[in-house]
């Protein structure tokens, strides 16, 4: 009786890990290099931004964002304001109805789940890097 | 009894999870990023539609973007503004020359197909030398070549790929530069570089300053 109680509890730990482990996995599923903005969004009401590295890579090569329109090569440390994409600055240089859809329609980039905090997600091999 | 029925269900459960992430893309409606009751979710591309008919690779999206982008099968923009210029370089690095790893292949212009010489220089490496102290501790943590590498471009584990000449051979490649410069250096002949005169064996076509060896 105590035996099999104790043997539970022992097991209970590593159990627990291991389904918080598979939970979590789980959970994150999204496309290497996906980034969430969420600094503002939830803020102002809105859904975090799911931005997709592979579907821009496609249509864009790095240097396009990360020199010419100079969004920063570290998840969260641009801070992208609507009026920024308005007035053609960051994503606006290409939302802006011409190149890619313009900005009011809120709900393509603001897609993301309630709750995700910012960063870089996805990657079936790696979960990316350990700083942002 | 309850005991092997949990455990039973933990190994199928972790053996589906394995497979489930392997040679597939996730549905937008259940990557666990976007939002499976917005509105948008019946209108963005789904990743499988475009990446399925890319070059395959077995890591990161699981598209070799490389030999997407030489192949032609995708031809992304290289600017905005058509008067800004897309700068190549066609020159490789070697670095590492005396690790229990094979030496590091840097190659310039699949960086630079992609990249412009400010994304890395000079914030993250110096143009020089030895400047840098490139170490995998820091690339782990997501800094230095990590700053790409294990977020957007091909993760960590793909060790071989950079890890790609054997020492003796990238120590010869580094040597043969050396003297090449040492030789111009020498000879006054620097106003020259980039013409007629390739260092043999080198890959590259090294310019002025063909560096290579130290970190």
């Amino acid at each position: 009786m105590t035996g099999s109680a104790s043997l539970r509890a022992a097991l209970a730990v590593p159990l627990l890990a291991i389904a918080l482990t598979v939970g979590l996995s789980a959970e994150s599923r999204a496309e290497y290099a996906d980034v969430v903005l969420n600094r503002n969004a939830e803020k102002e009401g809105m859904r975090p931004v799911v931005f997709p590295h592979w579907f821009h890579r496609i249509r864009f090569r790095c240097k396009v964002c990360h020199a010419e329109l100079g969004f920063k090569m570290r998840a969260g440390s641009n801070l992208v304001t609507m009026g920024d994409i308005i007035d053609g600055r960051f994503c606006g240089a290409c939302h802006n109805g011409q190149i890619a859809w313009a900005p009011e329609n809120c709900d393509l980039c603001h897609s993301g789940k309630p709750g995700l905090p910012p960063g870089i997600f996805g990657g079936h091999e790696t979960n990316g890097p350990g700083i942002w | 009894m309850s005991l092997r029925r949990i455990l039973t269900t933990l190994a199928v459960s972790l053996l589906s999870s394995a497979t489930a992430w392997s040679g597939e893309w996730a549905k937008l409606s259940e990557d666990g990023v976007h939002d499976p009751r917005g509105p948008a979710i019946g209108l963005l591309q789904q990743p499988g539609d475009a990446l399925s008919n890319l070059p395959g690779d077995g890591a990161g999206n699981q598209v070799h973007w490389i030999k997407a982008l030489r192949s032609g099968v995708i031809r992304p923009r290289p600017n905005i503004d058509p008067a800004r210029e897309d700068r190549r370089l066609d020159k490789d690095i070697y670095l590492d020359l005396y690790g229990s790893m094979p030496s590091v292949r840097f190659p310039h212009l699949a960086h630079t197909e992609w990249l412009d010489c400010t994304n890395c220089h000079d914030q993250l490496f110096l143009p020089k030398r030895g400047a840098n102290g490139i170490s995998m501790f820091l690339i782990l943590q997501g800094q230095q070549c990590g700053v790409c590498h294990g977020a957007v471009a091909f993760p960590l584990t793909e060790c071989s790929r950079c890890h790609s000449v054997r020492n003796h051979i990238a120590q010869r490649i580094v040597a043969e530069l050396e003297a090449e410069e040492a030789r111009k250096a020498a000879g006054g002949g620097s106003k020259e570089a980039g013409s007629a005169d390739a260092p043999r064996g080198a890959p590259a076509k090294p310019p002025k300053d063909a560096r290579g060896g130290a970190r």
